[in-house]
């Protein structure tokens, strides 16, 4: 049962199943699927926060002791043994530290993408495997394909407007070979995974969805990155070098960004003005109008592949560059094996160094990396 | 299942369940003056009387309770602020480390809110307090002791205190000593009276009583402030209307634990070494908690720390075994912490995170031993491949 190779039946079989349970509805949801599948399930909380109590009392599916209750409540409720699992030493070095040093290096980083491939599928993943589990079962909407050949593929769930299978793209062969996502092709809508936890007597039905970044209580992430940060103020230039403006810290911006910029002075053309760039070394943000934007070509980095790497040379894939961003098509390669390059058939705009981009093959997820730089059509690069 | 969490709850005697149920249907509030106050109130009596004659106390010095952490409060914090008030010298708290919650965060609630200086009692590697060590403590000045806590049988590590000798050092100085017997009643000779103890907190789900009623065993001289205000029940220490059922079932798991107390002692002892034996000669490497002379511990205790396992990862394997066991005191079992009881003996964290405590009871047969025999080989080492996270 500790063997990592990937299965070679489609069989349904009853494998020992770890139940990943945030205390939300969809995770709640799918160990029940996973129980009612005939599988052996036994669910897991798992504590990300070192001091939970301090954490915000609402309700938004991580980290706090009444997550942790509401979990235990689904768990009793399936019928599954439930145990709390302490992560939040891994949590902390390996995805709450790397946001902050990836903020503060000037980049936009994905702490999503980082926890499934650090801690969710990687540190649960391993202690479940070596307790004899098969598999980890998680509330993502996202598809697990198994190939004549035992091979697995990711793909996006049957519900466009639910997949998250961008925040899995970091997921490699064999993480994916234990991986269970029993909601990947659920075609309803929210209100219908709602009805049916309330059919199943889980209470968690009600309860809010939760937000993007589950540490950040208030949802302010600015405020977050500043306490630990601190303040450094620094100038806010246009293209030119002129200097618009002041800021707190660098940190705090994205590029994209239009609101919060506090400049006084209008734009000669009058036109709204966005972040470009970031360098977090002269502390200073750059601004300039939506046209300068636009990003023709990007180069990434720490490449995972979901499944078999991609053909050598350059091929034409959809490619995704935030969680909930449209899918855009580009031409990716992948170039000494460690660097993708990728040209846009249409500029984007709104991309960060830090973010992941997901690659697609339809709707199969064929891998992601992490962006370094990007070309734009005017103006400096970043 | 093979049920082996007794010090966690035991199964409701057959005994007390008659008693409960014969008395739920019946009305009658005890402090009532009418016939059907009477008649619970003779109810409650007759308990009382029974219980004290089960723990050699007088019915007078047996106060009911909503279970044994409101017992434990009552009596430390009770007694803190009656002595204090007393002589507002007396602020200094004496109490073993190896307490249970509901006394160490009463101690430390003390400290925090009520001006308590709290002294923790120096214990060997099996959590035993030696009363000269309670002697050294107390004789450093006797005048500003408010109380002393020492419980009379760890629940964790099972290791027995020398209650009658740390009651003769206390009594000496004229100063009270409670001790929680939740884990001893039932299982040793508990005897209040012989004791010399001037409080002892007991509780009847652990002995096969119902859940929600416990007892301050108080002597006649002590006058805690009361926690709980109301109606002046229970000597005006605590207020609240009897629960006559309870009372009825906890006094008959009381005449039913201590009429069986020695042949508990031989036949569960011996289930126990039994189990210890076992689990030593599947897992060679695993240390036994608390005293190895039986003699030293409750017959019913069996607790082991496994190096390089976590307790968590040991309790999920056995529990999909259908054994049913505890990695230490339930309280704890959150999100897992190393154990304070075992830390206190010295035990490294690392080696303490990997604990498991297995408790026998009433209930438990030599097939609920083989169980574990045949099982905890492989656990411990399934655990020990996935670490400590």
């Amino acid at each position: 049962m500790t063997d990592d190779a990937p299965r070679t039946d489609d069989a349904p079989r009853r494998l020992r199943v770890l139940a990943a349970m945030s205390g939300g509805v969809d995770s709640a949801v799918a160990a029940a699927r996973a129980a009612e599948a005939g599988h052996d399930v036994t669910g897991v909380h798992l504590a990300l926060s070192e001091n939970p109590k301090s954490f915000r009392t609402g309700a938004r599916g991580c980290c706090t002791i009444e997550d942790s209750h509401d979990a235990r409540r689904a768990a009793d409720v399936i019928g599954i043994p439930f145990y709390v699992w302490d992560l939040a030493e891994r949590f902390r070095e390996d995805v709450v530290d790397d946001f902050i040093a990836e903020y503060e290096a000037g980049r936009t980083p994905n702490p999503c993408l980082r926890c499934n491939e650090k801690i969710k599928f990687a540190a649960l993943l391993d202690k479940a495997l070596a307790l004899g589990f098969d598999a980890v079962c998680t509330g993502h909407y996202a598809t697990v394909v198994t190939n004549p050949d035992g091979s697995r593929e990711l793909h996006r769930a049957s519900d466009m407007a639910k997949d998250q299978s961008y925040v899995l793209g970091v997921l490699d062969d064999r993480q994916l070979a234990h991986a269970m996502f029993p909601l990947g092709d659920t075609r309803t809508t929210k209100a219908e995974i709602r009805e049916e936890a309330a059919r199943r007597g889980l209470f968690v039905a009600k309860k809010p969805d939760s937000h993007d970044i589950c540490f950040i209580a208030d949802g302010d992430t600015q405020g977050f990155l500043a306490k630990r940060l601190g303040a450094a103020e620094g100038d806010i230039v246009d293209e030119s070098g002129t200097v618009v403006g002041s800021h707190e810290g660098a940190y705090g911006f994205t590029i994209g960004q239009r609101k919060g910029l506090r400049i006084g002075r209008p734009a000669p053309d009058g036109k709204p003005r966005y972040v470009l760039d970031i360098s977090p070394v002269t502390n200073t943000v750059t601004v300039g109008p939506a046209a300068s934007l636009d990003v023709t070509a990007l180069t990434a980095i720490r490449p995972r592949w979901c499944g078999r790497p991609p053909t050598s040379g350059p091929a034409a894939y959809t490619a995704q560059l935030r969680a909930h961003g449209d899918e855009t098509e580009v031409t990716a390669e992948l170039v000494d094996g460690t660097e993708l390059r990728v040209s846009f058939t249409t500029p984007a705009r709104g991309v960060a160094p830090g973010q992941a981009i997901v690659l697609y093959d339809g709707t199969r997820v064929v891998g992601s990396a992490t962006i370094a730089t990007t070309e734009r059509r005017v103006g400096a690069g970043a | 299942m093979v049920y082996l969490d007794h010090a966690a709850t035991t199964p409701m005697l057959p005994e007390a369940v008659q008693a409960m149920t014969a008395q739920l249907t019946v009305t009658g509030n005890a402090s009532s003056l009418h016939a059907a106050g009477r008649r619970a109130r003779r109810t409650v009596e007759e308990a009382r009387e029974s219980l004290a004659a089960s723990l050699g106390a007088r019915p007078s010095e047996v106060v009911f309770t909503a279970g044994g952490t409101e017992a434990d409060n009552l009596a430390v914090k009770g007694l803190y602020w009656a002595r204090r008030a007393a002589d507002p010298a007396r602020t200094r708290v004496l109490a073993s480390p190896v307490e249970h919650h509901a006394v160490l965060d009463a101690v430390e609630w003390l400290a925090e809110h009520e001006g308590a200086t709290v002294e923790w009692l120096p214990v060997d590697s099996y959590g035993r307090v030696h009363p000269d060590a309670l002697r050294e403590a107390i004789a450093r000045n006797p005048g500003d002791v408010a109380l002393a806590t020492v419980m009379w049988a760890n629940n964790e590590i099972g290791t027995i205190q020398p209650v009658h000798e740390l009651s003769a050092v206390a009594t000496e100085f004229d100063v009270p000593l409670h001790a929680d017997a939740v884990q001893a009643f039932g299982q040793l000779d508990v005897d209040f009276g012989a004791s010399g103890l001037a409080a002892m907190t007991v509780s009847a789900h652990k002995i096969g009583g119902p859940y929600g009623i416990g007892a301050l065993l108080l002597g006649r001289a002590y006058a805690p402030v009361p926690v709980l205000h109301g109606g002046g029940q229970e000597r005006h220490v605590r207020s609240g209307t009897l629960d006559t059922p309870a009372i009825a079932a906890f006094a008959a798991a009381g005449r039913y634990a201590v009429a069986h107390r020695e042949e508990f002692d031989r036949d569960i002892g011996a289930l126990r070494d039994d189990l210890i034996k076992a689990v030593r000669a599947a897992a060679p490497d695993a240390v036994l908690g608390g005293d190895p002379d039986p003699a030293g511990r409750l017959p019913a205790n069996a607790h082991f720390s496994f190096p390089g396992c976590e307790g968590d990862s040991l309790l999920l394997l056995l529990d999909a075994q259908g054994i049913e066991c505890s990695t230490g005191s339930a309280c704890t079992a959150g999100v897992a912490q190393p154990s304070h009881v075992l830390l206190a003996t010295g035990m490294s964290p690392a080696l303490a995170r990997g604990t498991l405590r297995f408790s026998l009871g009433h209930t438990s047969t030599a097939q609920d031993v083989s169980a574990v025999a045949d099982a905890i080989g492989p656990v411990v080492e399934r655990a020990r491949s996935a670490g400590l996270s």
